[in-house]
Formats: structure tokens, sequence, C-alpha cells
């Protein structure tokens, strides 16, 4: 297992640098650059550049330069967990990134974990009622929401819930109110839920229809396994039959998929956070692709492969834990 | 007063219109302490019977639709759902054909013959202690080390044997065992039959054993039946119906057995057209 581990961590270094290579080149020779975009003028009241600053800027940041060689130099500073300044306001990448990944951990942390917590219920309760009434339902409801996609779900809620127009129970955007500062611990904990509601749901309901749907099939292949029978014939209820004896079989799927859902999560976030407003990494990853900001989205990216990397060798742990017929040598 | 008694017990598959009669109103009896055995070829009818005698034939999709069973004088049918989880595992106890697949593969075996014994005897202080004895009786090795294994870890020979000590350590009054060594090795099938001839000896349980094969009945059951198409054809003491079977079916299975130190080129096939 120890040797398993080391091996598996040692892979995750050529598949970074592979996943870092190829973005690094498409954001690098995408048509466009920073300078073009700082260049054209127009924000903030400020003159478009000539051509001679245009080129001293691409210099600057080193644009001219051939891209493999540029991205030596990119692999270096990372060796030294040197990301690099933002090309958009020169804060370095690793400070930008901290301050951001705090709510779309936990954006996203939420929306796994309550996609589970409701999923896993639910394929089971389909399972058991297999081909009844409250299976046909949950597969039906279950399928509808996994055909929504997210935006159009969040501007759905918006209008209903949060603009005002039919019901105005929750807020339209913001992480908090803008009085936030002047409200006591709880108060503010409890703002903050209520700002988080809709867009946690938003990531969640396809997670959550998805990984039920799984949960059914898995339940529904261990209850027709032979040990089931065996459970019952020893004179088990059948509530332990369920619970423990197939429930226990069937997690194990359900379990080590949690790592496919962690990039898609991920993915949903850069969207659900535009919407919604939320400075967290998505909205950041939005901003600095509008932006050209090379070195941010290199950061992020960096961040992102690592977490899904970690995601599947976690998964495969998960593994070994809960089916002790999974060794690794 | 029988310990089990079946009497035309009609068991349906299917549309009601035109129904698969898996079971088509069989009649018979077991007493205490008694070993019979139910032969009849594949599809016959011999496990749906087995399985309902704890009603473990979920229904649907199975419909019982006719007949009574009556264990120590219950009438199993009707029995509530409560009683019948008791009457399971401590009145009548399984072992099946696919050891490999009967044990629950994410628990120990240990663990899994400690649900039965919790479940029906509570009163047991030393649970271990009666784990580990009900593995040395039916010829586990260095019980104490196998007790923390999972089910995969041991062959199927073995995992039989567990499946058998489950069965016994509930102490039950009637042990069905349906092919107990159909899925295993020639050699591992003899080790299996002498432990449950052993056990057969030792204790007053009664016993089931139902096979597709007469070379195992011969020196086993007290009596046999024998099952074709739902019905049971024939029925009477081993010896006699061994020497003399009445039914052209039964006569064609024990013609089937291939004989020692005799030497067959093919195996006999049944000639249904003779039969019925
Ligand atoms: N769940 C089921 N659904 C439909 N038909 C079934 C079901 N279970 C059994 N049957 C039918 O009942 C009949 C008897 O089956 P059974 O399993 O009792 O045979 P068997 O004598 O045990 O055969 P084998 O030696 O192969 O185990 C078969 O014709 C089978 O098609
Ligand atoms: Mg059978």
């Amino acid at each position: 297992m120890t040797t398993y581990l080391i091996r598996r961590i040692l892979l995750l270094v050529p598949t970074l640098l592979g996943i870092t290579l190829l973005t690094f080149l498409l954001v690098r020779e995408a048509p466009g650059n920073i300078a073009l975009m700082k260049g054209a003028g127009g924000e903030n009241g400020s003159r478009a550049m000539t051509a001679e600053q245009r080129e001293a800027m691409i210099k600057l940041y080193g644009l001219d330069k051939d891209p493999f060689t540029a991205y030596a130099e990119w692999i270096g500073r990372l060796t030294r967990l040197d990301l690099g300044d933002s090309w958009v306001d020169h804060r370095s990448v690793v400070a930008k990134i901290g301050e951001r990944i705090g709510l779309t951990a936990s954006l996203a942390g939420s929306a796994l974990l309550i996609s589970y917590l409701v999923a896993i219920p639910l394929g089971v309760i389909a399972a058991i009622k297999r081909g009844q009434v409250t299976d046909r339902a949950i597969s039906f409801t279950v399928f509808v929401l996994y055909s929504i996609p997210s935006f159009a779900a969040a501007l759905l809620l918006i209008l209903l819930v949060a603009g005002g127009d039919y019901l105005n129970l929750l807020p339209m955007y913001g992480t908090n109110s803008i009085n936030a500062s002047e409200m006591g611990r709880f108060e503010w904990l409890w703002d903050r839920i209520q700002h988080m509601i809709l867009p946690v749901i938003c990531l969640t309901y396809g997670s959550l229809s998805y990984i039920s749907r799984y949960a059914r099939v898995s339940m529904l292949e261990a209850l027709a396994q032979d040990f089931i029978r065996t459970a019952r014939a020893k004179g088990l209820p059948e509530r332990l039959v369920i619970l423990h004896h197939a429930l226990r079989n069937a997690l194990i799927p359900i379990i080590t998929i949690f790592a496919l859902e962690l990039p898609v999560l991920i993915s949903g976030a850069v969207i659900i956070e535009e919407i919604f407003s939320l400075p967290g990494m998505g909205q950041l990853m939005f901003a600095s692709l509008e932006a050209r900001d090379n070195p941010t989205i290199m950061g992020i990216t960096v961040f992102v492969s690592i977490l899904t990397l970690l995601g599947y060798l976690l998964a495969d742990i998960l593994y070994v834990v809960v089916d002790p017929r999974i060794r690794y040598e | 007063m029988a310990l089990l008694h079946v009497e035309n017990l009609g068991i349906h598959f299917g549309p009601p219109e035109d129904p698969v009669r898996a079971v088509d109103g069989i009649s018979f009896e077991m007493a205490a302490g008694e070993t019979m055995a139910l032969v009849g070829e594949s599809g016959s009818g011999k496990s749906v019977t087995a399985l309902a005698l704890t009603r473990l034939l979920a229904s649907p999709p199975a419909r019982y639709v006719s007949g009574r069973i009556e264990f120590e004088g219950r009438d199993v049918l009707r029995l509530p759902e409560r009683e019948l989880r008791a009457l399971r595992g401590s009145g009548i106890a399984y072992v099946f054909q696919e050891p490999s697949s009967s044990l629950n593969p994410v628990f120990t075996i240990g663990y899994q013959i400690r649900e039965a014994i919790d479940l029906h005897r509570p009163e047991i202080r030393d649970v271990t202690g009666e784990i580990v004895r009900a593995l040395d009786t039916v010829g586990i090795r260095e019980p104490e080390k196998r007790l923390n294994d999972y089910p995969h870890q041991l062959s199927g020979g073995m995992q039989q044997r567990v499946m058998i000590a489950m069965a016994l350590a509930c102490r039950p009054r009637l042990l069905v065992a349906d092919e107990p060594t159909t899925a295993l090795d020639v050699t591992i099938q003899k080790q299996i039959m002498d432990l449950l001839k052993a056990l057969k000896q030792q204790s007053n349980m009664a016993i089931l054993l139902i096979t597709h094969n007469f070379g195992l009945v011969a020196d086993f059951a007290d009596r046999v039946l024998v099952m074709f198409q739902g019905r049971i054809v024939e029925s009477g003491p081993t010896a006699e119906v061994l020497r003399n079977p009445q039914h052209l079916y039964t006569r064609a299975l024990i013609e089937c057995v291939p004989k020692l130190g005799q030497k067959q080129r093919r195996l006999k096939v049944i000639d249904y057209a003779g039969i019925n």
C-alpha cells in the first residue's frame, strides 16, 4: 500500500506537467493578449496605447519569447512555489487565490456534502420501491433536474424567490448584506448562510441527481446478490438487510465517484459565482480569462489540477478502506 | 407430530392466466432428526420448495397459490413477519449452492456468524467463544485466526464450511442444504458431504439435502423425494427407491450417476418421451 501510494504521488508530477503545458500553450497562443486588452483604452477613461508602448508591454510580460522557453521559466518558478504576479493588478497570484479559495471550497464542499446526504437516501428508496410510484416519481424528478442547465436554474430561482417580482425571500447576489460589518457574529453567519442558499442549490442539484441515479443502480445490484438471501435466511430484519448488508456494498462505487464530482463542481462554480457575484475562484477564473491575465489563469489551473488529482488519489484510498477485497501492491 | 408438514403446496410464477407452475401441489413430511434428500433435475422446483419453507421467495414475483406449510405446528405461510424472522435461522437454517456469493464480501466471517448468534441466542455471553466453537465444529483450523478473515480470503470449500457453521450456530431443528457441493471440486465435495454426515450423527437436527445427484443420496439420506416438473413423482426409503425405482424418471436419474470403476463414455441423456 505504501509503495503504491508513493508511486501514485510520483505519477502526479508528469500528469500535472502535461496539464499545465497544454493550458500554458493554449492561453498563450490563443488570439489576443494582455497588451491588446489594456492597450485598447476606454477603460477608466484611459487613452489607447501607442504601438511602442504596446511593444514594451509585450516585452515586459515575456510574450515575445518562445512559448516553450516561457513555460520552462514558469515551471522553474513553480518549483520554488512562486506563481508570479497578476498582470492586471500586480499582486501575487498565490495571494489572490488564497483570498478566494475559501469561498469556493465552502460552496463546492457544501454542494458535495448535501448531494450525498440527499442522493443516497433517494437512491436507496427508489431501489427498494423499484417500479412503484415512488421510484417513478423520484426517477422523473431527478431526470428533469439533471437536464436543467445551472445558469437557467439560477436565473429562474432569482426571478422566483430573490427578485422581488414574486417572492422576496432570499438575497439576490453577493456574500453578505451591505451592513454586514455592523452585525454580531451569529447575525453575520445567518446573513452569510442566506446568501449562500441559492448558489449552493444551483451547484448541488446536478450532482445530486447524478449521484442518486448511481446510488439506485448500485443498490439494486447489491440487493440482487446471493448474500442478501443469506442475510434474510438468518432472520435479520429487513431494515438491517437493506441498510447494513446491501447499502454497505452499494456504497463502495458511490463513495468513489466523488472524485469525478470535484471538477464538475469547480467548473460549475465558475458560472454560479459569476451569476451571483460571489468573489470566489470561479469568478477570478472568469475575470482573468477575460483580461488574458496569464499568470492568474495558470495559477488557478495548477490549484484545480492538484485538487482534482488528489481527489482521484483519495478515491483510490477510500476504495481500499471500504472494500476489503481490494489491496494495492 | 411431524417436524415439518407440507401439504398440497403450489407456487407459481408469471401471469396468472398462464403460470409457470414451479411447485405444483406437493406434499411431504419430515420427522425430527430425519435426513431426507430431494432429488430432481435442474428446474424441477427443488430450490423454490426449499426457499418457500421460510417464505424466502419474495412474493411477487412468486405466488403461493395453494397449500400449507407447517413447521413445529406453526402455519408458516400465515406467520406474522416477526415470528417468521424468529423461525428463519433458528428453526430452519440454510446452506446454499454458491458459497462465494452467499457470504457478504465486506464483513468478516466472524462478524457474519456473530450476527446470527446475537439474533437468535442473545443469552450467550461469550459470543466470540461460541463463534470459535462453531468454526471448530465444521473443521476449520485455527478458528481464532480465521475469525477476522473476509470471505475472499478463504477457498470455496472453506467458505462452504463457514456457511455451515453459520447455519449451525443457531441450533436449527432443520437444516436445508440446497446443492451444497455443486459449486465445489470433487475432492472438496466429498469433504463437505463427510462433514454433513458427521454433523448428522452428532446432533438431532433434521437435514433436507437437495441435489440432482443420486450418487450423494445413497449413504446419506433416510428417505428420498424425487421431483419432476414441480411434482413429487416418487418417494420412499432411500434403499428401496434405489433398488426398485418405480418411476421412469427416477430410473433415468439413477442411471445418470457415473458408477465407480465403470468406464462411461457418455452420460446417459434422459429420454423424456417415455416419462409421464
Ligand atoms: N424468480 C423467478 N421468476 C420466475 N421463475 C422462476 C423464479 N425462480 C424460479 N423460477 C422457475 O421455477 C422453476 C423451478 O426452479 P428451481 O430454482 O426451484 O429449480 P431447481 O430444481 O432448484 O433447479 P437447479 O437444480 O437448477 O437449482 C424453474 O422452471 C424456474 O424457471
Ligand atoms: Mg436450485
